[in-house]
Order: C-alpha cells, then structure tokens, then sequence
C-alpha cells in the first residue's frame, strides 16, 4: 500500500474516532451533560505530567497485547486467548522469577523468558485441539482464559500464602529479589532533561514495549517466517501454492503469538509491586489488546498510536470523576471506536477497490478472447 | 459457415405444427471488451432433446444464462412456447417454465432430498409446512417421470447419480416443462450416464423439452434428436445425429484451420527430467478424477495437454505440485522419487509453476512487487540469507525480471493488483524463468493477456526450452499449444488418450480426443469401458 | 471462520463420504434416555458415597435455575449459526438484557421489566446484524466490538440514571418480580411422597422432577416454551426451512429465491432477544438488581452447550443442564462436590468402553485413564477445592468439545460473510 492509498488507510481510524466522539457527545448530552466540559478537561487536564507518565505506563501492556493479537490477525487466525496466556504466565514467570537468585543482567531476562514459554505453551493448546480434534479454537480459547483465572485463584490461595516477612500475611508468590525487577524510567529521563517528582514514576516497561515493537517488525517484514506468515494471510491460497504449510504455519504462528502475549501482564510484576498477586496483574488486557490492534490496523507504529490513545482515554477517568462527570464515558468512546473503525475499515475497503477496478479498467486494453464459460468472472459480469 | 437455422432444418412433419419450445433469433451479448456471443440462433423443437456443443470459452454459458434469466441480451429476441418473452431474474424464468440444473450442483448437504426440493416453494397451511402433501408429490414425480428418490434421506449421503436426480426433480417439482442441463454428465461413471439418458428419454415422453450442453460427442449422438454447435460466440450450425458424425462434429467445434506451428530445430534431449507414473487420484462414489497418468518430459522438451476444462487438468497440475494427495503412482525428477516432498521440497528441488489463475494462487494483490517476486521462492539466494529477507538481494532480482521481461511498471514497489494482466504474468514467467528452475509447469500461461505479452511470453518458453527447460503446458489455447509444443498429449475424464504430433495433427482429430469420440486408452477403473 | 479449513484441499470437490448411521431412536426419545442413565447413575453415586443432596429436589430446582440462562443464551446463539452467522457478542446482548431489565422493574414494574431486558437485547442483535450482514465485518470481532460496547454503556448508564442515586457498579434492588408457578400441581404431593421413601432410583426421579416443576418462576416456564417454539418454527415452518437452508448454502437458497438477508436480520434479532431474555433471568432469580459483570461468561458458555447439542435446541438444553448442574454445585456441601469425582469416573469408563467397542482406540484409553484418575482423586482426598469449583463448567465445557467435536456437523455455510455472486 503506497501514498495513493495511505490517505486512505488513515481516513478509516479518523472517521472512526470522529464518530465515536460524534456518539459519545450525543450520549453525554442525552443524560444531561455537557460534552464542552468533558472537552475542556481533555484539554485542560489530560495532558498534565502524572496523566501522561499514567498514558505511557497504561499503554506499555496494551501494546504488547495488541502485537500478541495482531501477529495472529496477520494470519487470519483469532488469538482470542490472549487473556489467560497472559495471566498464567505472569504467575509462572513471577514463581520463577522468586526462586532464583541471579545477577540484574540474567535474572530480567529469565523472568520474560520464563513468562513468554508460557505463554506460548497455553497458547498452543487452542492451536493443537483445533489441528487435532477440529473443537473451535474460539471457544476453548475462551474456556482457557476461565480456566486461568482459576488456576491461579487456585493457586494463590493454596501455594503462595507468604508466611513471614514484609508480606507475611498475603496472598502472592514470593517477593522477586531487587535484581529482577525493572527500575522506573525517572533517571534516565533526568538525562534527557525531564524531570519528573518521585511520586511520578514512569515505568521502564516501556522499553520492554519498545523492544516488542521492534521485534514484531523484524520477524514479521524481515524474516523469512514473517513473510510465509503475512502470505498466508494476505492470500492463503497464494501462500499454498508457493511451499506453505498451513497446519505447520498456524501451529507458529499461535506459539510466537502465544510467546509474545506471556509479557503483556508482568509490569507491576516486575515493577512496584514485585509479586504476583491478584490485584498486581490487571484483567481485561486480552480484550483490549484485540481492540487496540484492529485500531491500529495490525501495523506495529499504528498499533503504537492506538495503544497511547485507549490508554490516554483511559487516564481520563480520574480528572473527570474528580470533576463529577461521568468516567464511563470513556469506555463507551472506546467501545464505539472499536466498532465504528470495522465498519469504518469496510467502507474505506470498498472505495479503495472500486477506484482499483477503474484504474484496471483504463490500464488494460480489452482480452482477445471470452472468459472461460465455466468460470462467471465477476469482474467481467455488469452487476 | 451456416446462415439462418431455419435452412438446415428439414420441415417438421406434417402435422406437427406446434410452436418451437424455445426459439431464439439474433442474440447477441457484450462485456466490457468482449463480445460474448453474436448472431446467436436457436430453434428447440417441443419435446425433443437438443444438444448445444461447442469448446470452452465458446459462449454456451452466456447463452444458458441469458435463457435463464441471469442475462440480459443486448440484441435479438426469445420466444418461448411461440409467445416473445424478457427475462429480468431467474425467478421470471421459473415462472415461464425454465428450469435449469447447473453442473455444480445446488443442493444444501445438510438438509433432506424433500426439503432441498421444496426450498422456496413449500406447500403449506398458514406457516406450517404441508410434508405429506410434499412428499406424496416427491414421489408422484418421481414414479411419473422415473426417477424415484428417497424424501427423506440426507443430500450428503447420496451419490453423484443421485443428487442429479434430486436437481432435475426440483425444477420439475415447481413445474418446468423446458430444462437446461449444463455437462450433466461431467461427474458420472458410464452406467450413471446411461440412467440419465433413460431419465431423460422419459422426459421427453411426457413432453418436456430439454436443452442439453456437453462437449462429449458421443453421448450426445447418443439421445440428441437435435444438435447446435456453437463456436466463438455464434451458433455455426444445426445437425440431425444420423447425418452427421463425431469426426465431423468435432471439426465443426474447433474450426476449420490450426495454426502451423512454426519449423525449428527440435532441442528435446534424450533426459527425461520430470518423469509421472500412474498418477490416479479417487473420488469417492464418481469416477477418478485421476486415472493412471503416465508423462515422461525431457530436458529441453515441452509438452502441452490439450482438453476441455474440467477433465482433470487443474487436479494433475495441483498432484504435481503436491498441493493434492494422490492415492497411486509417483513423481520423479531427474530420477529421484519426490512424491514423498510438499510444496515447498518440490519448488526447492527445482520445479518452477505458472498457475493458472494467477490472483489467487500467484500473486499477493497487496503486496510490492519485489515481495511478490519473493513468493514461492522465499528459502533462497537471492531472496533470502539465513532467517533474513534479503530486501537489497530481493529488490536487484525484481529490477532483473522487470527488465529481461518488460514488465511495464514504474517501479518495483507498486501493489501486484495495480498492474495489468498481461504485466503481472510477465513477472510470474520471469519470477519462475529467472530462478533457473529444471522444469516449469505453466497452466494457460497467457490466459486474460494482450497479444503483445503473449507474445513475449512465448517467446521466453522458447528460449527456456533452447536452455534445456522441461516444460508441461497445459492450455485451452490450441494456438498455443500447437505452436509451442513438442509433443502434444490429450487429456479427456482424467485419462491421457492421445499423444500426437503438433505438426501433424487435424482439427477433426485433435477435437475427437478432446471430446472423446476417440481414444487410445480405455479406462482402467470403475464402470468398465468408455 | 477459521484459516485451516480456508486451507484444506481446495482443488478438487466431490460428495463426501456418507455417515449413514441412521438413529434407531428418535431424537426425543434418545435424550429422555440420557435424563434416566444420569439420574440412575446419580442415584447410584448417592447410594454408595452417602452424598445425599445430590440428587435433592434442590440440587435440581439450582440447576434448572442457572441453567437456564446458559440454556437461553445457547439458544439465541442457535438461531444465529442456523443461519450461517457466529455469534461471540452473545455475551453483550446477555449484559445490555440485565441492565433493561433491571431498569424496567425499577422503573415500571416487573413484566415491563421483561419486555425491556428482551429488546435491549434484540438491540444488540440487530447491530451484529447491521454490522455483519451488511457491512460484512468479520463475526468474530463485531461480537467482540458488542461486548466491549455493551459493558461499556451499562456501566456508563448505571452512574448517570438519575433515579438509581449514587450507583456506580449496580443498581437499586427491583422490588417485585415475576410469579413462581408449579408445572404439575396435581403430581406435587404423590411426588413429595414418592421422593420421601428413600427408595433407590424411584425417589432420586420423583425428586428431579419435583426440582424442575414445582415452585419455578414465570420465567422458566416461558424459558421452555421457548425451546419448543424454536423447535417447531424451524423444522415445521416455512420460514424455519427457509432460515436453516440460508446458514447451510446460502447460494442455493438465493437461487431459489430465498430472501437470505433479510431472514439474516431476522435470526439475529431473535438471537439477541434470547440472549437478553437470559439476561433478565439472571437478574430475576438471583441477585435481584443489575450489577455490573453478573453474566460472568455465561454467553460462552452457552454458545458451548449449543455445540455439545450439536446445533438443535433438545441438546443444548441438555448441555445447558449439564453445565447448571455443574454450577450448582458451589453451593452444596463438599460431599456432594466431591462424590461428584465418582460419577464422573463411572461415566468415563462407559464412555471408554464405548469408544473401545468402536474401535476408536485413541479416545477409548484416554478415557479409561482419565475415569482411573477422577476415582484415584476421588480415594485420596475429602474433598475438592473450592477454588475448582466455579470453573467445572468451562473444564467440563473443554472436556465435552474435545471428546466430542469429531462428530459434530455444524451448519455449513457457518462464519462466511455471504455476498450475492454472479
């Protein structure tokens, strides 16, 4: 997809989130608000130091999880269960993480190995059943992400009932050593001159974030694997033809799909509060990975947008319940985006191909002979 | 060449007046760059069985669809029963007593033979549905016209015979009295085709009128009372089956001229490089659709297949390829057995392949050209380096092929979709050509492509072969087959049942083999001889 | 809907081979006999492991109560897949049905109450509609795109509903509710007495069926009524055959001139209509008041108990009952959970057995093993931990679609966006 087309491309989120607002505002309206206040406190408040250190520490995960689905959505394939990858291998990763004892360089590597092996194994379950057994990978995904919840519910209260020390008394897997966990940004950042006060901490998960970003560009446009994969979703038939083999291929694609969802919960895991406990691991990050993809079209500086702008919508909850309006109108927005770009992705999609079957129709002098009579070419059939 | 239908005609009998079923007159249809059919004629007596014969690409679908209902002709006129007639949708049709019975059959799987039938048109009180009364018409009819089903039974569980049966009863069902069978026989072994003719001679009895299109001669020699023959778009003449034989017919069909293929020196070497023993792929209750293939190409050889499309082609293409599992026979290349390998082994091993349909198994619409110069060949140099995409490696092959085989693009990082037809098969040939593979299969390798590619195009499988390429080309083109290939094979029902000389054979005898008024094989497996 | 079978064998086609078991039994009569092997089988259980509540009239009544909504939501996802559209946002129209529903009886009274909750949504069905029909969005995400907006706007309903005062997460209690009846009053006392005597398998049967008769609310009545409705209109009425051709070949139905788009809204509709009906149940016979999150997954689950059913309202109810019978046992004494372990290996080794006889090696020892497991659990421990429990019915759910799927047919044209061709 060229210049021609790029405005194109970006016309669909815009109109999109044009018309979530366009909705949100009338929603606003209908139950008595005003939407010029919600605006001014965007406006006003949004972008303050703690809400936009709160933007990028929010977005990091929402990131990682839509790469995790869009590698999928690359290949047609839906990760649903991103949800449960993501929670079983955080408790995993933390439990591993806890039980040894290495220097800073090894031991963060070792946890987010330790967190994408397992998510990549939860998420080869789905893809195996469906090779194997035909189930719908939909539905035992979705199962699975219950069943992960219950495994660690399970788990918490039976295992990792911290017995003494600065947790005695809680529930969660053992505290990391400081080696494994991730420092705050804020020093680095006073390098760059930014300054941010103690209380404003911003995550150095962004980089793990940033890492995945870039990750997810190589394999899927440098690598020989990412261009089978993004074949086979373009035109699986195509990909066939040219020596994929499309059991072999879904199979991949969920365990790298799988590997990378591993890494979407461990922020505060690995951050502040340097366990697993129920409330260190944030639910729903599944879901929303899924909407952040489709809006950022499943490209990795897109998705990047995407992430930075649900997550930015969610930081509004707070400056607007402290000025008495309604947070939830933001998961309204969000849910409308979500919905108004498929659509929206449709109509673009449709013009696009209706100005291509023109631009055919000019280039290419008329075929000397009738098309095959077997085969109703459609694009020769007046509609 | 023939003028007017009425001419070749004999009178009808004294008596015998009545209006003709179906008469059309002048038909003539356009597509954007294509006429389809012109000066069309047509003349069913009622009660009688006409045959329309003609090669692929000859316009019989166009004309049934216009009869139908799905088309609209741009010129000419359809009177049906006597009365002018003008069909907006099929349903108008129905309405006028058409019922057409597609060759890919139309029935729902999952549902009963009487549901299938009664689809659309159900006998009810109220909403409810009235199942005795549908099923006490279900088997009127079939009694009537001799062809008993099952209501009640599965459309998934009944054979290829059945299911023909279950098409014909639902047109008759909302009470057709001129049916449209289109290749009826096209699936069915010799005993399924001899019940059908039966069927078919008792629907006459009960005066229903029955257009028939085929491209098998014998057959329709067989139970045709009439037989109109049409060539490129225009109906070339109208034949009584005891005047006229297959030969003739064929000749007919497929014109009067063949192109003379060019003399050269042969460089067929004595090296066979692609070698197919006994390929033979089932079907379960229908004839194979694969029967005990045999080609042996030599280094520097082209060999083409000719045949009407749907007798195997595609699926001998997709076992070669190993995109399709066979269930005898093997493939060797340069002597070494690659039945065992899959796609990708196969293409490593050095089989280059042209699909014929170049969207859906060629290209990637919205990917840059240098991607798509990757495709198929994406394990190795220059493409590739280790787990890497070589993009500089990808892009100076892609500056190659556009050069040596005139793409005409303004750059390598335009989509595939945006090129024209002919363009995109340039880079295909030149994408496989350029990776120096030992033997190429090309499938209608000009298909939808200007003259001027074509051209081209033939020209590069020629230099190709003078390298030592083996080639199989596989087409619809005679010209192009005759002019490009050394040895020229013929395949009808999944069986090869010619092998002859491009420069020496007739129109008449190359039409034969196609339509299986001859044969030099008989076939081996279910339903005895042809 | 998925990739692999986009991917398999596309060249050549042909009739597949033939499954020509034909059932020696009517389908209804099938099912009636599964009913009786469980309750044997539990009665049995409750006879050698002393878990007496487990086959209490109660036991039953709790199961019938949370099965139904699955049961329901199964049954809109039914009418959906019949025609050719998967139905994932079952879950959203199951939401938007609880908050309606709770906003009607507060506001107006209980059967308004009802009729709200069923078209909020029936809402929701129609924008599935709009959104796959016309626009032709993959299912999948326009289900998962209604979730997300469903949640999102009753939550957002729920803090600025003036009426419902400081709410954030759940509504006002809704006061009345709907009228409990009793299916067969005239059976109620010689059942009461029948289920007195404590006579093996005869008392455990007059007991299910005092739990699923007697003292049920309106609702569930109306609930199976449904089922019966749907079973009639869709194998009996034109409209039905119409419907069903249209998810198993829409092309030949187009060719016949059926109105396929059209019959896709209506399906859809009726599909989210069910599924919010579902929803007003939950609010109606448990917690009486919205609250945010009260579906819990219940619109997957029943979109699982429509496969185990294989696509026709008898199963699913019976997967439905199934699950709900699951579920009620959180509430039941450890024993009673815990003798559950038995049944479960008794019905793993007949279907072991089964499977063996079949010649179907692979899952015939799988099962085996896995009914040695559940017994061995069974002996070592006193009882399940409690943290299982809530999750039975998705590994029940996972357990049935693995053993199960191989024999399944789903409509045919299922998950293809359907444009008009040629």
């Amino acid at each position: 997809m060229r210049s021609k087309t790029f405005t194109l491309q970006l016309a669909a989120p815009v109109l999109a989130i044009a018309v979530a607002l366009a909705v949100s505002a009338l929603i606003l309206l209908q139950a008595g608000y005003s939407p010029l206040d919600v605006l001014d406190v965007i406006i006003h408040q949004g972008f303050k130091r703690e809400r936009i250190v709160e933007t990028f520490n929010r977005a990091s995960p929402y990131y990682i999880s839509a790469v995790a689905v869009a590698i999928g959505f690359k290949m047609n394939l839906f990760n649903i269960g991103v949800e449960g990858q993501y929670k079983v291998a955080a408790l995993v990763a933390a439990w591993a993480g806890a039980m040894v004892h290495l220097p800073a360089a090894i031991h963060v590597p070792f946890i987010l190995l330790a967190a994408m092996l397992t998510g990549a194994a939860w998420a080869t379950i789905p893809g195996i059943l469906k090779a194997t057994r035909g189930v719908s990978e939909v539905i035992s995904s979705i199962m699975l992400n219950s069943i992960a919840f219950g495994f660690s519910s399970y788990m918490l209260t039976r295992h990792f009932r911290a017995p003494r020390g600065e947790y005695a008394g809680t529930v969660g897997t053992v505290a990391l050593d400081d080696s494994g966990r991730l420092p705050s940004l804020n020093g680095l950042l006073e390098t760059v001159g930014i300054h941010l006060p103690g209380s404003i901490r911003m995550q150095s998960y962004v980089v793990v974030a940033l890492l995945v970003g870039i990750a997810y560009y190589l394999l899927l446009w440098r690598t020989r694997f990412g261009f089978d994969l993004r074949a086979t979703g373009s035109n699986a038939e195509a990909a066939r033809a040219s020596g994929v083999d499309p059991k072999r291929m879904i199979v991949q694609a969920m365990i790298v799909s799988g590997a990378i969802a591993g890494l979407v919960g461990l922020n505060n895991v690995m951050g502040d509060a340097g366990r697993y406990t129920d409330v260190s691991v944030i639910r729903g990050l599944g879901f929303t990975g899924i909407a952040v993809a489709l809006l950022g079209r499943n490209h990795p500086v897109g998705i990047a947008f995407a992430a930075l702008l649900w997550a930015f919508m969610d930081a509004l909850q707070t400056p607007l319940s402290s000025n008495e309006l309604p947070k939830q109108i933001t998961a309204i927005l969000q849910g409308v985006t979500v919905m108004s770009v498929v659509v929206a992705y449709e109509i673009t999609r449709r013009v696009g191909l209706r100005r291509d079957a023109a631009a055919l129709r000019r280039q290419q002098p008329p075929p000397p002979t009738e098309p095959p009579s077997s085969d109703p070419n459609p694009e020769l059939v007046p509609a | 060449m023939t003028s007017a239908v009425d001419d070749d005609l004999p009178n009808p009998p004294p008596g015998e007046e009545r209006p003709l079923a179906v008469h059309l007159d002048g038909i003539v249809k356009r597509f954007p760059g294509v006429v389809a059919n012109r000066d069309v004629n047509l003349a069913v007596r009622p009660g009688t069985i006409h045959a329309i014969v003609g090669e692929n690409g000859a316009g019989k679908s166009t004309l049934m669809k216009i009869l139908y209902g799905m088309q609209k002709p741009d010129e000419g006129t359809i009177e049906i029963d006597g009365e002018p007639v003008s069909f907006s949708s099929p349903k108008q049709a129905i309405r006028r007593g058409i019922g057409m019975v597609h060759q890919h059959f139309m029935l729902a799987d999952n549902l009963t033979v009487l549901e299938n039938i009664i689809l659309g048109h159900e006998p009810s009180f109220l909403f409810h549905i009235n199942r005795r009364a549908a099923r006490s018409r279900i088997v009127e009819l079939g009694r009537q016209f001799g062809m008993p089903v099952d209501p009640d039974a599965l459309v998934e569980t009944l054979g290829v015979g059945d299911r023909q049966r279950v098409e014909i009863l639902k047109v008759l069902y909302r009470g057709a009295r001129i049916l449209i069978l289109d290749e009826p026989t096209a699936v069915l072994v010799p005993q399924e085709v001899d019940e059908l003719f039966g069927n078919l001679r008792e629907l006459k009895e009960e005066g229903i009128s029955i257009l028939f299109i085929s491209h098998k001669l014998d057959e329709v020699l067989t139970v045709a009372d009439d037989i109109t023959v049409i060539r490129a778009g225009t109906t070339v003449a109208t034949r009584r089956p005891h005047e006229v034989t297959a030969h003739q017919l064929a000749e007919l069909m497929v014109g009067s001229d063949l192109p003379t293929p060019e003399t050269r020196e042969s460089t067929v070497t004595d090296t066979v490089e692609l070698s197919i023993r006994n390929l033979t792929c089932e079907r379960p209750g229908a004839r194979p659709i694969l029967d005990d293939v045999s080609i042996d190409i030599h280094r520097g050889e082209i060999v083409g297949i000719a045949g009407v499309e749907g007798n195997g082609q595609s699926e001998l293409i997709a076992a070669v390829m190993g995109m399709l599992g066979v269930d005898a026979g093997s493939i060797h290349l340069a002597g070494r057995d690659i039945t065992a390998l899959g796609t990708r082994g196969r293409r490593r091993a050095g089989i280059g392949y042209v699909p014929e349909d170049r969207h859906r198994h060629g290209l990637l619409l919205d990917a840059p050209l240098w991607e798509n110069a990757v495709l198929g060949h994406q394990t190795e140099a220059p493409n590739v380096d280790g787990i890497w995409i070589d993009r500089a490696g990808a892009r100076t092959r892609t500056d190659e092929i556009v050069r040596r085989f005139d793409v005409r693009t303004p750059n390598i990082d335009v989509t595939a979709g945006a090129l024209s037809g002919g363009n995109q098969q340039k880079l295909i040939i030149g994408r496989e050509l350029l990776a120096a593979p030992t033997t190429i299969i090309a499938a209608h390798p000009t298909r939808g492509v200007d003259v001027g590619a074509q051209a081209a195009i033939w020209d590069q499988l020629r230099d190709a072969r003078s390298a030592g390429l083996a080639t199989l080309l596989i087409s619809a083109d005679l010209e192009e087959l005759i002019g490009l290939s050394d040895r020229l094979l013929v395949i009808f029902e999944g069986r090869i049942v010619a092998d002859l000389q491009p420069a020496a054979t007739t129109p008449e005898e190359l039409g034969s083999y196609m339509t299986g008024a001859r044969s030099d094989r008989t076939p081996t497996s279910a339903g005895g001889t042809a | 809907m998925s990739l692999i079978d986009a991917l398999q064998e596309p060249v050549t086609s042909g009739p597949a081979p033939a499954d020509t078991a034909k059932p020696l039994l009517p389908r209804w009569a099938l099912w009636l006999l599964y009913l009786v092997g469980g309750v044997l089988l539990l009665s049995f259980v409750r006879e050698t492991t002393g878990a007496g509540q487990l086959t209490s009239a109660n036991t039953f009544r709790s199961a019938l109560q949370l099965a139904m909504p699955i049961a329901l939501a199964g049954l809109g996802g039914l009418w959906a897949e019949r025609v050719g559209v998967v139905n994932i946002g079952l879950e959203g129209m199951m939401v938007l049905g609880t908050w309606f529903g709770a906003y009607g009886a507060i506001a107006y009274g209980p059967w308004q109450g009802v009729l709200l909750g069923v078209i909020g949504g029936a809402v929701g069905g129609l924008i599935h509609a709009v959104a796959t029909v016309t626009f032709g969005v993959d299912h999948i995400i326009s289900g998962v795109a209604i979730n997300l907006l469903a949640v999102g706007v009753t939550d957002f309903l729920t803090t600025t509903t003036g009426s419902w005062g400081n709410a954030t997460k759940e509504s006002p209690p809704i006061g009345g509710n709907v009228p409990r009846l009793d299916l067969l009053p005239f059976l109620k006392d010689p059942l009461r007495d029948l289920a007195g005597q404590n006579r093996f398998f005869l008392s455990d049967l007059a007991r299910m069926v005092l739990g699923l008769t007697s003292n049920i609310s309106s609702l569930i009545v109306i609930a199976f009524g449904l089922f019966g409705l749907t079973a009639y209109v869709l194998w009996r009425t034109r409209l039905g055959l119409r419907l069903r051709s249209v998810g198993e070949d829409p092309d030949a139905a187009d060719s016949l001139g059926v109105k396929v788009l059209s019959l896709k809204y209506l399906a859809l509709t009726m599909s989210g209509a069910l599924a919010g009906f579902g929803g007003v149940m939950l609010v109606y016979l448990f917690s009486e008041k919205f609250q945010s999150g009260q579906t819990n997954g219940r619109g997957y689950i029943g979109l699982a108990a429509m496969i185990f059913g294989n696509w026709r309202p008898g199963g699913l109810i019976a997967g439905a009952g199934l699950f709900g019978f699951m579920d009620a046992m959180q509430s039941q004494v450890d024993k009673t959970s815990h003798a559950l372990l038995v049944a479960a290996a008794i019905l793993f080794v007949v279907l072991g057995i089964v499977a063996l006889a079949r010649r179907r090696w692979v899952p015939g020892v799988l099962l085996l093993v896995i009914a040695g497991l559940a017994w061995y659990w069974y002996d070592t421990t006193d009882k399940l931990p409690p943290e299982f429990i809530p999750y039975f019915p998705h590994v029940t759910t996972l357990l049935v679609l693995v053993l199960a799927s191989q024999r399944l047919r789903m409509p045919a044209a299922d998950g293809k966006i359907w444009r008009r061709s040629g």
